[in-house]
């Protein structure tokens, strides 16, 4: 008896380390508690070009992270992509008029949105969109277009 | 559920035509066997010849090519999964080995058929259990695990672990083999008791004559898939047939011979071919 | 003389084929069987603590140990390939990454049947070369119902578990090296994990294909312990079979398995 008692802790415990394991790994390794859709609102953004925006990248104001991108899809007919983003709710206060840019971490690093924000007197609220964008820039086609001007110039002299 | 079980027959084990085979090896050739009830029978032959086969035909665990085998009025290889192992219930089994659970202790052994097919209170099952030990003389080594036993004792286990649910009939394989004279004396007491008293029939595969002998009813001899002889031992002990002579007196050579089938003896020693 | 060596050839090779389907089917059959005798395990939660306990716990401080070291190792790796780019605070994400995701539950499939499934063939296997299965049917109880299908569930609940204890760890001794030892910023261990590795599609997926795991490596060893030779020598020979084919069946697993769940990039 007293042995089959001592396996059944010992079942306990092993049992206990998993569950333990596993919240371990949602709430400290991934970030679970982030990303629970009830603690924030979302709001959409159309861009002429998001360079390598993936969803889940973060979205910053004055750096600080406030919200995630939650799906990028393309519209046919305004010939744009459609950027819908989730903000946690604590920041509600942002101006309609907040302009988002597609900025680059580093030289090489993630892309991420930048918002600034406007003057205006309403606040973004759940299904607004922000209209002013900067779309982000495109490595290639700044090198190239350098390098157009440099020879431009050479050609001129 | 509506499953009868005759009690009243004379014959209780009925076999007929049987045939099996494993592989190649034609193992049963049309055996005929009656077990009476009451009765202690032996079923006897040199290793090989597939007794303990036989036990597993009448357990319905091997299926045979054709023929049937009847117990208690029921054809084993026709039951439904079901009704076969209500039929296993009302049958006891001995292994050769005992078979006994390793991870379980001696009272639990015994105690394994109760917890599974009844649903008796603790107190009844330890009443039972101690009767049932205490009648193969081990109700002191109840706290034994399996590895602490011999095999005398682990048989003798095993036999109070299939009398546990008062089965109509049990059937030992090979009890005698490997045994000092003296866990013998006891098996070979504990099976002739056991049957007397509980009323059941028994039904013992071995190739010891001498023992088997002493506690049996009736033996059947069996050879090369046939029966060749059964009757009293004494009636056995006075066959005309020169095999059950040699085997019921142990002969080195006979009928069977001693030497394996081989070419002959001088031309394999000068390597002379043909 | 050519076409009797051709027929030679083609028997043989149909006897080898018919041999393959019927193990084939033979251990579905168990399978099946195993299933039905789930119900009956259920009903009987004694029986499967134990079975937690030995195919589980008694894994578990291999699992612990194979963990901590897997992941310092990890760190220790990438933290000097990274320095060269400068990302070395990427060591969090990627240790994390490829510790869930792969490393956690292949590295401890591999060992769970290496400890728990060698240990269960070769159990089953003795059970039935000492008549203790073929003693069971006669009394009456089904050995599948009560010495098989409750060691089937217990591996398949122990192996996520073990898996996921193996991930942690690994993770735990990748902050051990790469955080205490080497001296990356913890904040940006931790942040950058938090921020790449994604709880559904990361971590739960780890989870999935451990249990897969310990489902397919579970059967093998039961069917091969269930199937042995009754002498010695076939068990020795079924556990061995039973590591053989358990490691390779993870690995393969493991394969399709990833290209179902990240192949669509």
């Amino acid at each position: 008896m007293q042995k089959s008692k001592l396996m059944e802790v010992w079942v306990g415990i092993f049992a206990f380390i998993g569950i333990a394991g596993l919240v371990f790994l949602a709430y400290e390794v991934s970030s679970l508690s982030h990303s629970t859709s009830e603690n924030t609102y979302s709001v959409s953004a159309k861009f002429t070009n998001i360079g390598g925006l993936k969803p889940r990248a973060p979205i910053t104001i004055s750096g600080v992270k406030i919200g995630e991108v939650v799906s990028i899809s393309y519209d046919q007919d305004i010939y744009e992509a459609v950027v819908i983003m989730a903000l946690e709710k604590q920041y509600d206060k942002l101006p309609e008029d907040t302009s988002a840019s597609i900025f680059t971490a580093g030289l090489l690093g993630e892309q991420y949105i930048g918002l600034d924000p406007g003057g205006a007197e309403d606040y973004l609220e759940e299904g607004s969109e922000i209209d002013i964008t900067q779309s982000a820039i495109v490595l290639e086609k700044v090198i190239g277009e350098f390098l157009f001007s440099q020879t431009a110039d050479e050609g001129e002299e | 559920m509506s499953f009868k079980i005759d009690e009243t027959s004379d014959i209780l084990i009925e076999i007929r035509d049987l045939h099996f085979s494993r592989g190649e090896r034609k193992i049963f050739d049309g055996v005929d066997i009656d077990i009476r009830r009451g009765c202690v029978t032996a079923i006897m032959g040199p290793s090989g010849t597939g007794k303990t086969t036989l036990l597993k035909l009448i357990g319905g665990q091997l299926q045979p090519d054709s023929g049937t085998i009847k117990v208690a009025g029921h054809d084993v290889h026709k039951l439904s999964r079901a009704k076969l192992y209500k039929l296993r219930q009302k049958m006891g089994m001995l292994f050769q080995s005992g078979a006994l659970l390793t991870d379980l202790s001696v009272f639990d052994n015994v105690a394994y058929p109760l917890r599974e097919h009844t649903k008796l209170k603790k107190s009844m099952i330890r009443d039972i259990v101690l009767t049932k030990l205490h009648a193969v003389g081990l109700r002191g080594a109840r706290d034994l695990m399996p590895s602490e036993l011999s095999g005398g004792m682990s048989r003798r286990v095993a036999m109070a672990r299939s009398i546990v649910l008062d089965p109509m009939m049990i059937m030992y394989d090979e009890p005698f083999t490997g045994q000092d004279p003296i866990s013998m004396g006891v098996l070979v007491q504990l099976i002739r008791l056991l049957n007397d008293a509980l009323g059941m029939t028994s039904v013992v595969v071995s190739h010891d004559v001498k023992e088997t002998a002493a506690i049996s009813d009736e033996i059947c001899v069996l050879s090369e898939g046939k029966i060749i002889e059964h009757g009293t031992p004494e009636q056995l002990k006075k066959s005309t047939s020169q095999w059950v002579q040699q085997f019921m007196y142990g002969m080195p050579d006979g009928p069977v011979p001693f030497q394996f089938p081989a070419v002959d003896y001088a031309q394999d020693l000068y390597g002379v071919h043909s | 003389m050519l076409s009797n060596t051709v027929q030679y050839l083609i028997h043989a090779f149909w006897h080898v084929l018919e041999h393959a389907f019927q193990r084939l089917g033979r251990s579905h059959i168990f399978l099946f069987h195993i299933i039905l005798g789930i119900p009956s395990v259920l009903v009987r939660p004694l029986l499967l603590t134990k079975q937690i306990y030995m195919v589980g716990v008694l894994s578990l401080i291999i699992i612990i140990v194979s963990g901590m070291f897997v992941g310092g190792v990890l760190a220790l790796q990438l933290y000097y390939e990274l320095l060269k780019f400068g990302a070395e605070n990427s060591l969090g994400v990627l240790n994390a990454i490829s510790l869930v995701r792969e490393l956690g539950p292949v590295v401890s499939g591999l060992l769970f049947s290496g400890r728990a499934c060698s240990a269960l063939a070769a159990e089953i296997g003795l059970m039935k070369a000492t008549e203790q299965l073929s003693g069971m049917e006669m009394m009456a109880i089904d050995p599948i119902k009560r010495v098989i299908a409750p060691r089937f569930m217990a591996g398949i609940i122990s192996m996520p578990i073990l898996a996921i204890t193996f991930s942690t760890l690994g993770i735990i001794g990748g902050h051990l090296i790469g955080v205490d030892l080497l001296g990356i910023d913890e904040g940006a261990f931790w942040s950058q994990m938090q921020d790449k590795v994604s709880f559904s599609s990361d971590v739960m997926n780890g989870v999935i294909k451990s249990i897969a795991f310990g489902f397919v490596a579970t059967w093998i060893a039961l069917y091969q312990g269930y199937d042995a030779v009754p002498t010695s020598e076939g068990v020795s020979r079924a556990t061995t079979k039973t590591v053989v084919y358990a490691s390779l069946a993870i690995l393969a697993l493991d394969f399709v398995l990833t290209a179902l769940m990240y192949g669509e990039i």
